[in-house]
């Protein structure tokens, strides 16, 4: 069974004078790590909100084709039953996070799905766990750093269990060091626990390294969808999707006849070009 | 001209967030102020338009104490672009977000209305005018902040994470106007996390950690100097880190920060390498 499966997806926004998404197909397995990514107002977002019923539930529009999400039929489900099956994480933390303290925050959406609680308690000492904030647990979120609540609000997140998680750019408002950390604690947990992640990402610098999977929508449809180092060409190069640099210079340097794969990391990169400086 | 004299600055009753921070900024100049999170960078540049005021110190614009002035007074001349776009926006339309403030100004309505018009246009906001700045997406809504206060054609220009949100073409596109005002002898002040966009654009980089400087100097040595960097949380840009690891091993020179001078610069190198290997063939 596929984590998404999306049949001929269309969504147009009230009021709209064309989709903002269109025929979009797509299969995503289980347990694998996917980027989603394209220009802003390529349907990124869109695709993310049918995921979870804020379309149809909260955007109105006119809406189209076939969707599941982890083997559930998304019409007519509300956003609460959905969101047991797909979690969301958006980019600013301080969004998500309210309470007066770490525990309750982390808390706060199991209370409102009626966990018992019990079983609610022994959820949110695991979600903290997994993620590291559970030495802060007493904290307010606003005496964490940056790195932390995002943290805190994956923790939120992933306590009501679900098998997706979807990030919309979860990094952008962190230090590079803190990026990186929430990075590869979002890649620790989709293996540990086998869940399903969708990364909505523009920088792609930070994120390749993790990813099976690159999916690059432009005006409404997909476009290019493989692995990272498939994906990243010239014609994603075109669409405007800012590469990572050394898959960049790589690209570059091949247009000089020098000989070199398509890297996506520096530690790639800096590898063969060291062989070919050794010649 | 900004200048921050010995400026310390704590919240009432919370823990200070500058020490002692010197810095002089000159018209024409682009500098990115760079640093962890809480580092103080934001509480800085709120300083520069008199929303905060220094506990201890003094900043002057253009030798003028903030002390001395109401915001709405300095405003005029140094424009902040708040980081979260809807701090800002409130109008009905895009069209009147960018005319509100000339009218403040007492501008003519003739030159509003050819104001207006050239910025849509500059920020490509055109087919905007007409609609709600909240029905557009978070990238857009930061384009049409930049355009409200830019309208009013400030001496100094502020701007808190420019490019959050922003895919690669507006950064691109970002870029090339950040220099068009520069040329114009403005001073352009941003502060930001992204190392990739600072390596492109190469600014003068102020490095903050705890609410001191701990850097100040041009992006291809800030960048590269890895202790610097490791304090501020900050990672060197993908080229900057590549060249560093092909500087231990090939004497490969370590202050290049930016995709296209690193082409150029491997792509002699590696030839000369390649050419070295090959066979001589003898001469007649």
């Amino acid at each position: 069974m596929a984590a998404i499966s999306a049949r001929n997806l269309s969504f147009k926004y009230a009021g709209a004078e064309k989709p903002s998404m269109e025929g979009v197909t797509l299969e995503v397995e289980k347990g694998s790590f996917v980027i989603l990514t394209g220009p802003s107002g390529c349907g990124k977002t869109t695709l993310c909100r049918c995921l979870n019923g804020l379309i149809p539930n909260f955007y109105s529009g006119e809406l189209t084709g076939e969707l599941e999400v982890d083997g559930v039929k998304v019409e007519g489900k509300s956003t609460a039953e959905l969101a047991t099956h797909v979690g969301f994480v958006f980019q600013n933390p301080e969004n998500q996070l309210f309470s007066l303290s770490v525990e309750r925050d982390v808390g706060f959406g199991l209370e409102n799905l009626g966990v018992p609680r019990e079983e609610a308690l022994e959820r949110v000492q695991w979600a903290m766990r997994a993620t590291g904030v559970y030495e802060l647990r007493e904290k307010a979120p606003h005496e964490l750093s940056g790195g932390q609540q995002q943290r805190a609000a994956i923790a939120g997140i992933i306590a009501m269990r679900p098998n997706i998680l979807v990030l919309d750019e979860p990094t952008s408002f962190l230090d590079p060091k803190s990026a990186e950390e929430i990075v590869s604690v979002i890649a620790k947990l989709g293996h540990d626990l086998g869940l399903t992640i969708l990364l909505v990402e523009h920088r792609l610098d930070i994120v390749s390294r993790y990813a099976d999977r690159v999916i690059v929508m432009d005006e409404g449809k997909i476009k290019l969808d493989g692995p990272p180092r498939e994906v990243y060409n010239d014609q994603a190069r075109l669409i405007g999707i800012g590469l990572p640099r050394v898959t960049m210079l790589a690209h570059l340097l091949r247009k000089d006849g020098i000989n070199l794969s398509n890297p996506i990391t520096v530690e790639e990169a800096s590898s063969e070009i060291s062989k070919l400086l050794n010649k | 001209m900004i200048t921050v004299q010995n400026v310390s600055f704590n919240y009432p009753d919370g823990p200070q967030v500058l020490h002692e921070v010197n810095l002089a900024i000159n018209d024409g100049e682009f500098v990115a102020v760079m640093g962890e999170n809480g580092a103080g960078k934001t509480t800085l540049v709120k300083m520069f338009n008199g929303l905060l005021k220094p506990t201890k110190g003094t900043v002057k614009i253009d030798g003028v104490a903030t002390q001395k002035k109401s915001v709405a007074q300095m405003s005029r001349d140094v424009g902040l672009i708040f980081q979260n776009p809807d701090n800002q926006l409130f109008a009905e339309t895009v069209a009147q977000e960018l005319g509100f403030s000339l009218k403040n100004f007492g501008f003519s309505d003739e030159i509003i209305q050819k104001r207006v018009s050239s910025y849509l246009h500059l920020l490509d906001l055109e087919s905007y005018a007409a609609t709600s700045p909240f029905v557009l997406s978070g990238g857009e809504r930061k384009r049409v902040a930049l355009a409200a206060i830019l309208v009013w054609d400030p001496k100094h220009v502020i701007m808190d994470e420019p490019t959050i949100g922003q895919d690669y073409m507006q950064k691109e596109r970002l870029r090339n106007f950040i220099t068009q005002l520069v040329s114009q002898g403005k001073s352009v002040v941003i502060v930001t996390h992204d190392v990739e966009f600072v390596a492109e654009c190469q600014p003068r980089i102020v490095l903050l950690s705890h609410g001191t400087i701990i850097g100040d100097g041009p992006a291809t040595r800030i960048l590269t100097d890895q202790t610097l960097v490791e304090k501020a949380s900050l990672k060197m840009p993908q080229i900057a880190d590549l060249m560093n690891r092909l500087a231990t091993d090939h004497d490969a020179s370590r202050e290049i920060i930016e995709v296209y001078a690193a082409r150029d610069y491997l792509t002699k190198r590696i030839r000369k390498a390649t050419e070295l290997a090959q066979p001589r063939r003898g001469i007649g």
